[in-house]
């Protein structure tokens, strides 16, 4: 009998008259529990709740950025360099925009390009390394060496060469971040794959009948979608820098307005030299800000399909809440249900 | 033997017997699996299977006994064509598939022969509730179309194998599933697409002892019922008897003997299936059992060196034993070893 079942929960007499042992379903500890459980479970935790906020008020104002703007953001409505004011709530640009405005329309570029690339590399990434776990041998040879290669080439650099030679522009910024992107997760994927491959459901459903790619997206894919969920959180974080970082060095469209170009022009208008604070806090501020919030959704993610880290997070909650119980005591904690507590006269 | 080297005799070839008249369904003819290990500097082989020949009669539960590491359940995956053997035929209804179609099975081979998995518990994808295990294998072979008709077929299969209420079953999910019963889903699975052949790998080792005859029944059940012929991979020589019209013994990637299970526990022939038998507790023997000739362990099959693998642990070793394999020898209608003990 394996491991799983030795934590039976109760018996079950089925019809034909066997007692069978029904296993416990916290032993079992696949992705996915019931399709709509883990939704609720994801909501229900603190760190996705709080990270999703953030991210639905940022994509709120990219998503209402004309009637949220004041001006627009490429006219020059007042004099360069003008600190925060009731009329100019974030100042002016170096060039005598309005800064709030900027902000609120490069909410746009700067969230969606990290959208698209991190969904893309995820996919990219998801079909190459399922492709060569799955078909190994010649497929995984040729695909492992490409990855590999994309993966010694050094990011930044790769990413420079590319911008300067190629037109710029908002697609051309995705496109190179996608191409540079891709490899990591499909490394990561490629060794899960490997393992999931060699699982009897993988087998038995070869014997069924069943089509390669379709083994590989309907019955490899779904049992790592955690992994697949947190990488491509981690994508999309990666690249909402690394875009900026492109524009701020002056490699994307610089008449574009997103937050890459508020701080090249920033930068380019010596903002930080003549103390205009406002023209670089706010942009950086919104960057570390979405980069948080992926960061929290991600490691809520972790959380919740890790069954270490969520018994860990459950045990903590529930020393809180028994912690007058307890007391002080350095003793291993015993905690009893409700029903014991009312039986033992506490 | 007159030939040194080749087995061309398989059971039902014997002439002997007329109720086998019929062609057996499946004929394994020298099958033998080698897989490389090793890195780049030493190359090595283990030798799964060496040069094994069985046929498969209509009809007919035929089990093959072994320890672990005979290569039991590798002759069954190569049967279920799951990788490719280093060499020798497959015969399904007199055409050697392998060399008809030599990359991957046909979806007319995937529709005949099916196979149960040792572990219910890595067999079933966590992910899938049980309808749609019964459901893909139902539209991939076109046994059903139709929404109202894949419901009811799954609702049949899971009746055939006894899990009820089936709309309950069906909308269950693996981890809610005792091993007997994901077993059972296993064999229904199996069955959607309404096979000749069924390859059970050790269908009951990893089940409660007490569900285990509830899956043997069953297997006994579909072979009278449906006609299916079994290969019933087991290291349970009992219950090799108890559902088995013949048995094989393997013994380190070579099968040693062959018989009708009554047969082969009656006179048993070659050394190691007399050590197997003598292994099976008897409760009518008290603790005191009779002295067991062989000792030692199973081989390691990297690189074996020629001769009898039994060499090494048998009572009765002689020196051609450590030369060469032995062919095969009949003792008896539908009875053969491979052993020196028994040649002319």
């Amino acid at each position: 009998m394996s491991a799983t079942n030795q934590t039976t929960a109760a018996v079950e007499v089925s019809p034909v008259g066997q007692a069978t042992p029904v296993p416990a379903e916290a032993a079992f500890t696949g992705p996915r529990r019931r399709s709509g459980a883990w939704l609720t479970q994801l909501l229900g935790n603190r760190k996705a709740a709080f990270g999703g906020l953030i991210l639905l008020a940022f994509a709120a104002v990219a998503i209402f950025a004309p009637a949220l703007a004041p001006y627009d953001p490429t006219e020059f409505v007042g004099r360069p360099h003008r600190p925060p004011s009731s009329e100019f709530r974030l100042g002016t640009t170096g060039s005598g925009q309005d800064m709030l405005s900027q902000l609120i329309y490069g909410t746009r570029i700067s969230l969606g390009a990290g959208v698209i690339v991190g969904v893309a590399t995820t996919v990219i990434g998801a079909l190459v390394g399922l492709a060569a776990g799955y078909f190994r041998g010649r497929v995984d040879d040729f695909l492992s060496l490409l990855t590999n290669v994309m993966l010694i080439i050094p990011g930044l650099p790769l990413l420079v060469v590319l911008a300067a030679f190629l037109p710029a522009g908002f697609w051309t910024t995705v496109m190179v971040l996608i191409v540079a992107g891709w490899a990591w997760p499909a490394r990561v994927l490629r060794s899960q794959t490997l393992s999931l491959r060699e699982k009897d459901f993988v087998s038995s459903a070869l014997v069924s009948g069943e089509g390669s790619w379709r083994i590989m997206l309907r019955e490899i894919l779904p049992n790592m979608m955690s992994i697949v969920a947190a990488g491509m959180f981690g994508a999309i974080i990666y690249a909402i820098g690394a875009q900026a970082a492109l524009e701020f060095l002056g490699l994307g469209n610089p008449s574009a307005i997103s937050w890459g170009t508020i701080l090249y022009w920033a930068g380019n208008n010596a903002g930080l030299l003549v103390g205009a604070w406002w023209t670089f806090v706010p942009a950086g501020l919104c960057i570390a800000l979405v980069a948080f919030a992926f960061a929290l959704v991600n490691y809520a993610i972790d959380e919740i399909t890790n069954p270490r880290l969520r018994s860990q997070r459950e045990t903590n909650l529930a020393l809180r809440r028994h912690r007058r119980q307890l007391g002080v005591s350095r003793a291993t904690p015993v905690l009893r249900s409700a029903g014991q507590h009312r039986a033992a006269g506490d | 033997m007159s030939e040194p080297t080749t087995i061309e005799a398989a059971p039902s070839d014997a002439g002997k017997d007329t109720i086998e008249a019929a062609a057996p369904v499946m004929d394994i003819r020298n099958l033998t699996k080698r897989f490389p290990i090793g890195g780049m500097f030493s190359s090595h082989e283990v030798h799964a299977l060496q040069d094994v020949s069985f046929s498969l009669p209509r009809g007919e539960v035929v089990a093959v006994v072994g320890e672990s590491g005979s290569g039991k359940s590798t002759a069954a995956r190569l049967l279920a064509r799951l990788m490719p053997p280093t060499s020798g035929e497959i015969v399904y209804n007199g055409r050697d598939v392998l060399k008809e179609e030599s990359g991957r099975a046909s979806l007319a081979y995937r529709g005949d022969v099916q196979m149960v998995f040792q572990d219910p518990f890595g067999s079933l994808n966590p992910v899938h509730p049980v309808r749609y295990h019964l459901e893909r294998p139902l539209k991939i072979h076109k046994k059903a179309s139709g929404r109202r008709q894949v419901r009811e077929r799954v609702h049949d299969l899971l009746n055939i194998v006894g899990l009820q209420p089936v709309e309950d079953f069906a909308a269950k999910f693996p981890y809610q599933l005792s091993g007997g019963q994901r077993q059972r889903v296993a064999f229904a699975r199996a069955l959607a697409v309404e096979p000749k052949v069924m390859l059970a790998d050790e269908p009951v080792s990893m089940l409660d002892v007490s569900i285990r005859i509830g899956v043997l029944n069953l297997i006994e059940r579909l072979r009278a019922d449906e006609g299916i012929s079994f290969l019933y991979i087991t290291h349970d020589i009992a219950s090799a008897r108890y559902i088995g019209d013949k048995t094989n013994v393997m013994y380190a990637g070579r099968m040693v003997e062959g018989a009708p299970s009554g047969e082969l526990i009656d006179n048993p022939a070659h050394p190691y299936t007399k050590l197997l038998l003598s292994a099976v507790p008897n409760p009518h023997a008290g603790l005191r059992t009779q002295e067991t000739q062989a000792r030692g362990e199973i081989p390691s099959l990297v690189d074996p060196p020629p001769g009898c693998p039994f060499a090494a642990r048998c009572p009765h070793v002689m020196e051609v034993c450590r030369q060469r394999m032995p062919d095969t020898t009949w003792v008896g209608t539908d009875h053969w070893v491979r052993c020196y003990l028994y040649g002319e």
